[in-house]
């Protein structure tokens, strides 16, 4: 079973996000890039698999700013291979991503064919979601996304896949292959790896490159605009000692005719 | 934090478990006596398959591999109990026990969630709760008094305060930077901190078993303290104290490192014509493990205390070198959800009935993890009425009414 897992960096939104100077994007300066999270469980599941099914794992990812300490975290952590497409223009929007990852991969040596290939299924500057089913689209395989679990048996062209709904439910379906998967959640949680494996990963292994193919697709959308939520209301808080805090939320009460 | 490809500056004879035994540490440890007072002095002790008696037993007879694939060590919380007590004084918690317990993080099947995350957000954003590293030095505006930021000013300065994660961010933890700002400046001290530059000093990573994590902040720190010149450095962090004593100097740092506690004691004399106002409180100190039994620092606590008008000062009975660890070191700061899984007592829960039973009000301590500790444990154990969490400095600041 052989899993090619596509990871990508994200704004990291534990540091505050500015709106750039043209109105419509976020301020590069201020802004600090993270792996995207399901993309992580998405090479955590090709990990399992590969575990329980053998094969190998590939972690391709587009260039961007700490993509190499990533792809390293990925080779520290059991993958076998990390391939990086260098040259693309930034930036990027999701279905111009999916198109030079189409066009790029039977251009990768010694990739090609995969039986699976993973990736996050929505991610926060994607939240429709639509890497992984353009790029299906594009590679003409099959898609199915919100994936919460794969197994699949070598030399079967066909793997099993889960997905959670509502109320408890699960599906179990079937998917011929090659597919392409977005992940949910793996099976675990993403492993830990400690940080002197991923230094002396860093030493040891090398990561590939693969110049980016030209662009030949523009964007179908257009960012009109980009603000920060405007606060409408604010909370009140009521301070004072217990005796007079009570007081007030009576008086709240009162005032609005809930008591 | 960008990971380097660089070489951490070693030792020249770098000690490994491999080499443990042909090292001089190493062959001391062969004249363990198997007496077991480290079992029974640890704080898990009586639930540990591999207390530090079995460890060097099972290193002896050549089977430390069924040490190395049991979970048992992540129980230990890195309170030089066993080490204090040893009657052939082996290093335990300096030497062997950081050795065995890396070789037991590396082949542990899963890392616990809760310590995972903080190990994670460490390397990420330099500190264990994954808060914005740009607002590290947040808590300064808030001090009252000015607070000198190296990288906005980098001329000399006489101390270089080591503020530390939980100080910086925590609500409570700032409470006690708040306090630190306002004893130093009233005391005319010369200081500065590294602000948004400062990250975890590291030393929990290393007493966890995550070594790399520490060789990158040790190697992070390095570099940034080459940039300013300063005469010493205090520390809020006991822990950070205890890295800056023992492993920084591996790396060729050689300045003097004073925690926060025993500098103002030093300072006693300037500092007790400050200390104006009666505070009626009955206070009881927990020794922290990294100053009390890995520094000796006893008394300096104590004498602060015992300084500050209408403090009564009462003794637990465990105190100085037989306190009860608060359960935060070696890791066990993020392991609360791991020992509860295991149907563990929270060492802190275990300290807090101790505290109580003085008839003290006041809890007072000097290592920032020990406030949200103890705090969580008086809630939980309903005793949150009857006794309040206080940092030594909190208290000073508390009693230094009218001082700027």
């Amino acid at each position: 079973m052989n899993t090619l897992v596509l990871m990508k960096m994200v704004p990291d939104i534990v540091e505050e996000l500015e709106v750039g100077p043209d109105g419509k994007s976020l301020d590069l300066e201020s802004l600090r890039l993270i792996v995207s999270e399901r993309d992580d469980h998405a090479l955590e599941q090709a990990l399992l698999l590969k575990e329980r099914r053998g094969g190998s794992v590939t972690t391709m990812a587009i260039e961007s700013p700490d993509i190499d300490e990533i792809l390293f975290t990925a080779l520290a952590k059991g993958s076998d291979r990390a391939v990086k497409m260098v040259g693309a223009e930034p930036p990027l929007t999701t279905s111009e991503a999916a198109a030079l990852l189409a066009r790029v991969l039977p251009d990768v040596p010694n990739l090609m064919p995969v039986d699976l290939i993973l990736t996050g299924c929505q991610a926060i500057d994607d939240l429709d979601g639509l890497l992984a089913p353009i790029l299906a689209e594009q590679l003409r395989i099959p898609y199915l996304g919100v994936v919460t679990g794969v197994d699949a048996e070598t030399g079967q062209g066909r793997a099993t896949v889960f997905k959670e709904y509502a109320g408890g439910v699960r599906g179990e379906y079937a998917v011929s292959l090659p597919a392409v998967l977005g992940i949910q959640a793996a099976e675990k949680p993403p492993r830990y790896v400690p940080v002197a494996k991923v230094r002396s990963t860093m030493k040891s292994r090398t990561i590939d490159t693969v110049p980016a193919p030209p662009r030949d697709e523009t964007s179908q959308l257009e960012i009109l605009q980009m603000t920060k939520p405007e606060a409408t209301g604010r909370a009140e808080m009521l301070e004072g000692s217990p005796e007079e805090v009570a007081s007030k939320v009576a008086d709240v009460l009162s005032a609005r005719g809930l008591v | 934090m960008a990971l380097t490809t660089t070489e951490p500056a070693e030792a020249a004879t770098e000690i490994t478990l491999d080499n443990l035994l042909e090292s001089p540490q190493g062959r001391n440890l062969l004249t363990c006596i198997q007496c077991g007072v480290c079992a029974g002095t640890c704080p898990y002790g009586d639930v540990m398959d591999y207390p530090p008696r079995r460890i060097i037993g099972m290193l002896r007879a050549g089977l430390i591999e069924d040490v190395l694939v049991s979970d048992s060590l992540l129980h230990c919380v890195a309170c030089y109990a066993c080490m204090a007590k040893c009657p052939r004084g082996l290093r335990l918690t300096e030497v062997l026990l950081p050795l065995v317990k890396e070789q037991v993080f590396s082949r542990l099947p899963e890392i616990p969630a809760e310590l995972q995350k903080a190990l994670t957000n460490t390397l990420r954003y330099g500190n264990p709760m994954g808060e914005s590293a740009r607002k590290r030095a947040a808590w300064a505006k808030t001090a009252g008094v000015p607070i000198r930021v190296l990288s906005e000013d980098p001329r000399p300065v006489d101390v270089l305060w080591f503020v530390e994660c939980y100080t910086s961010f925590h609500p409570r933890g700032q409470d006690n930077s708040r306090a630190t700002a306002k004893i130093l400046h009233a005391l005319g001290v010369d200081f500065a901190i590294l602000g948004n530059e400062e990250k975890c000093a590291g030393e929990c990573a290393r007493l966890v078993g995550e070594a790399g994590l520490f060789e990158t902040l040790m190697d992070y720190h390095m570099a940034l303290l080459h940039k300013y010149k300063f005469s010493r450095i205090i520390t809020s962090g006991a822990h950070a104290y205890d890295a800056f004593k023992y492993e920084y100097p591996s790396l060729g740092f050689d300045h003097s490192v004073e925690h926060t506690t025993p500098f103002l004691a030093g300072r006693l004399d300037s500092l007790r014509p400050l200390l104006t106002r009666k505070l009626g409180y009955t206070v009881t100190y927990h020794d922290s493990c990294c100053l009390g039994r890995h520094n000796g620092f006893y008394e300096e606590p104590r004498r602060l205390l015992k300084a500050i008008p209408g403090v009564k000062l009462v003794e637990m009975p465990h105190n100085r070198i037989n306190s009860v660890c608060c359960g935060g070191g070696g890791g066990g700061m993020w392991l609360d959800t791991y020992f509860k899984a295991k149907g563990r007592e929270r060492l802190a829960d275990r300290r807090v009935k101790e505290a109580v039973g003085t008839g003290a009000d006041v809890l007072a301590i000097s290592c920032p993890y020990e406030v949200s500790r103890f705090e969580d444990s008086l809630k939980v154990l309903g005793y949150d009425k009857r006794m309040v969490v206080r940092d030594v400095v909190e208290l000073l600041a508390e009693a230094m009414e009218g001082a700027p």
